[in-house]
C-alpha cells in the first residue's frame, strides 16, 4: 500500500509545485490581512473624526498633554536606573564565576531563568506584601526610613529593583551570549600578567569586547521598563504604560496615538539591537 | 591557590547573590507564607478558597485561554514560518522576521487600544462589518487579540527549526521512495517536535501571565485569574482578600513552573538540531 503511494507522488512530484505555492500565497496573505489591518485602522482612527475630518491633532496634542511629560520622563529615568544597576550587578558576578567558581554556574544559571517562572502580577503581591508587613515590622529600626525612601513616588527605586529581577534573564542570556564569543580567562589572565589592575581590566579589556551584547540588554531592558504596565500600575505609580490607561477614559485617540508611537519606539529599539548584533558579526 | 579563586568567586557574585535573596528571595516567602496564613494561623484554608467558586472560574478561565492561544498561534505560527522559510525570498524572510520580533514584543497596554480601535465598540472595522456591540470584550475576541503577539513569537521559535531541515534529507527520503506524507511524518516532524512543542508552552506561558491587555480591554468581563488578583489586591477592601491573592498567585506559579519545567529541557533539545 505504502509502495503504491509513494510511486503515485513521485510521478507527481513535479506537478506538485504551483499548488504549494498557492497555499503559501494564501497564507501569507490572511496574515499581512491579520496583522496590517489593526495598524492601519488605529492610525485611521487617530487622524479623523466624523466632525472635524482628517487631522494630524491627536499626535499634536500629545506634547501638551497633562502628565505625559511627566509620566515619559519617569519611565526613561527608571530605564536607565534598571540597566545601569542589572549590568553592575550581573557583569562582575558572571566573570567572577567564569574565571574563579566554575561550580557556582549551574546555580547562577537558575537564579537568572527563575524570573520567568514567576508572572509579574504575583512577583507584584509578593512585593507589594513584603513592603507593607516590612514597615509594620521594622518600624522602630533605621532600616524603616530606607524602606519608606524606596517608595518615593517622585522617584519609586522599588521600581528599579523589581524591574532588575524581571529582566535579569534577557540580560543573562545576551551576556552569556557575548561572553561565548570570547575567550575570557586568557584575556583577562594576559592584563593581569602585565600588570593592569582589576577595575583596568573590567573597564578596558572586558567591556569593550562585550560592547554589542552590553548593547542588546540595555536596549532590551529599555523596552521592557518602558512599557511595564502590571508592577507599577498595582504599587500604584504613574509611569507611561499606565499614564496611557489613565488618559485613555477621557481621550480615546490619544491613547491609540501614543500606542501608535510606542509601537515604532519598540521597532526601532530592535532595529538597534539587530543592527548591534550585525555589526558584531560582520567583524 | 584554589581557595583564594573561588572566594573570589565568590566575592563577584556577592552582591547579585544579595540582591536576589532580597528583592525576590524575600517577597517570594512573604508570598509562600501569606498564602499558608489565615486569620494568623497557619491554615490551608486561602489555597481551598482560591480553588472554589469565581476564583476556580478563573484560573481555568485562564488556563483554557492560554491553551486555546498556544494552539492556535502554534498551528499558524508555523504555517507562516513555513511559507516564508520556502518561499526562498530573501526580502520576505527579513520582513517577516522583523516584524515579527517587533510584534512579539508587542503586548500590554497598546495592543489593547489598537484592537479597541479596530474592533472596539466605536472601532473602525467593527462598523464596517456589522459587528455586535461588546464582541471584542469576549473570551474569542481575547483569543483574537493574543494571537497579535503569539503568532508572531511561534514564527521566531520555528524560523530557526525550519532552516535546521536539511534539503538532503527530504532528497534522500524521496530516493528511498518516500511521500511527502512519510517525509514530514518519520522526518519532518519528529525534527520540528521539539521546538514546535516548546512554542505551545512558550506562547501558554506568555498569554497565562498577560494582565495589561485584558485589563485594558476587558476589565472583568472575561473572567481571567490575573484580573482576580487585581482585584483583590486593589478592588476590595475586605481584609483578609491578600491572602486570597496570595494564594491565587500561589497556584499561578504553580501552573507557569509545570509550563516551564517543560519547556526549558524542550528548548535544550531544540538546540541539537540547530547547528
Amino acid at each position: 500500500m505504502a509502495a503504491l503511494t509513494g510511486l503515485e507522488r513521485v510521478s507527481g512530484a513535479a506537478a506538485e509545485r504551483p499548488p504549494r505555492a498557492w497555499w503559501r500565497g494564501v497564507v501569507l496573505l490572511l496574515a499581512a490581512a491579520y496583522f496590517l489591518i489593526p495598524l492601519g485602522t488605529s492610525f485611521w482612527y487617530t487622524v479623523h473624526t466624523p466632525t472635524a475630518g482628517v487631522s494630524l491633532s491627536a499626535y499634536g496634542e500629545l506634547l501638551t498633554a497633562e502628565g505625559f511629560v511627566r509620566s515619559l520622563s519617569l519611565s526613561l529615568g527608571l530605564a536607565v536606573a534598571t540597566i545601569v544597576l542589572v549590568l553592575l550587578l550581573t557583569l562582575p558576578a558572571m566573570l567572577a564565576v567564569r574565571l574563579f567558581a566554575p561550580g557556582l554556574r549551574v546555580v547562577m544559571e537558575v537564579l537568572c531563568t527563575l524570573p520567568l517562572i514567576v508572572p509579574p502580577i504575583t512577583f507584584v503581591v509578593g512585593i507589594g506584601t513584603a513592603l507593607r508587613e516590612g514597615t509594620d515590622l521594622l518600624a522602630p529600626t533605621p532600616l524603616w526610613a530606607t524602606l519608606i525612601a524606596v517608595q518615593d513616588p517622585a522617584f519609586p527605586v522599588v521600581l528599579v529593583l523589581a524591574y532588575v529581577v524581571l529582566v535579569l534573564p534577557f540580560v543573562y542570556r545576551s551576556l552569556d551570549a557575548g561572553l561565548r564569543t570570547m575567550d575570557v580567562r586568557t584575556l583577562v589572565e594576559a592584563a593581569r600578567n602585565l600588570g593592569a589592575s582589576w577595575p583596568y581590566v573590567l573597564v578596558r579589556v572586558v567591556v569593550p569586547n562585550l560592547r554589542s551584547a552590553l548593547a542588546s540588554a540595555s536596549f532590551l531592558t529599555l523596552a521592557l521598563v518602558l512599557g511595564e504596565y502590571t508592577v507599577a500600575s498595582l504599587l500604584g505609580y504613574e509611569p507611561f504604560a499606565v499614564w496611557i490607561v489613565t488618559v485613555s477614559g477621557s481621550k480615546g485617540q490619544l491613547s491609540v496615538a501614543v500606542s501608535i508611537l510606542s509601537l515604532l519606539l519598540i521597532w526601532l529599539l530592535l532595529l538597534a539591537v539587530s543592527t548591534v548584533f550585525s555589526r558584531e558579526k560582520g567583524k | 591557590m584554589t581557595r583564594s579563586r573561588s572566594s573570589k568567586g565568590r566575592l563577584g557574585a556577592l552582591p547579585l547573590l544579595v540582591f536576589f535573596a532580597l528583592v525576590f528571595g524575600v517577597p517570594a516567602l512573604v508570598l509562600v507564607a501569606g498564602a499558608f496564613t489565615a486569620q494568623g494561623r497557619p491554615s490551608l484554608a486561602n489555597l481551598t478558597q482560591s480553588l472554589q467558586g469565581g476564583y476556580l472560574t478563573a484560573m481555568i478561565g485562564s488556563v483554557r485561554l492560554s491553551a486555546v492561544v498556544a494552539v492556535l498561534g502554534a498551528v499558524i505560527g508555523t504555517l507562516l514560518a513555513y511559507a516564508v522559510v520556502a518561499s526562498r525570498s530573501r526580502l520576505l524572510r527579513e520582513a517577516v522576521l522583523t516584524a515579527s520580533g517587533v510584534l512579539a514584543n508587542f503586548g500590554g497596554v497598546p495592543l489593547a487600544f489598537f484592537w479597541i480601535a479596530t474592533l472596539g465598540n466605536s472601532g473602525v472595522v467593527s462598523g464596517l462589518v456589522g459587528l455586535p456591540s461588546g464582541s471584542l470584550y469576549t473570551f474569542w475576541g481575547l483569543v483574537v487579540v493574543y494571537l497579535y503577539f503569539s503568532i508572531p513569537l511561534m514564527v521566531l521559535v520555528m524560523a530557526p527549526a525550519l532552516d535546521g531541515l536539511r534539503p538532503q534529507w527530504r532528497e534522500a527520503a524521496a530516493n528511498n521512495g518516500a511521500t511527502a506524507w512519510h517525509y514530514w511524518r518519520f522526518v519532518g516532524l519528529p525534527v520540528l517536535a521539539p521546538a514546535m512543542l516548546g512554542g505551545v508552552v512558550l506562547l501558554f506561558g506568555s498569554s497565562f501571565s498577560a494582565y495589561a491587555t485584558a485589563n485594558a480591554m476587558v476589565g472583568t468581563v472575561v473572567p481571567l485569574v490575573t484580573l482576580k488578583i487585581a482585584s483583590a489586591l486593589t478592588g476590595d477592601v475586605l481584609i483578609g482578600y491578600e491572602n486570597i491573592a496570595m494564594a491565587l498567585s500561589l497556584d499561578m506559579v504553580v501552573v507557569a513552573g509545570l509550563v516551564m519545567a517543560i519547556y526549558l529541557p524542550l528548548q535544550r533539545r531544540t538546540s541539537r538540531w540547530l547547528h
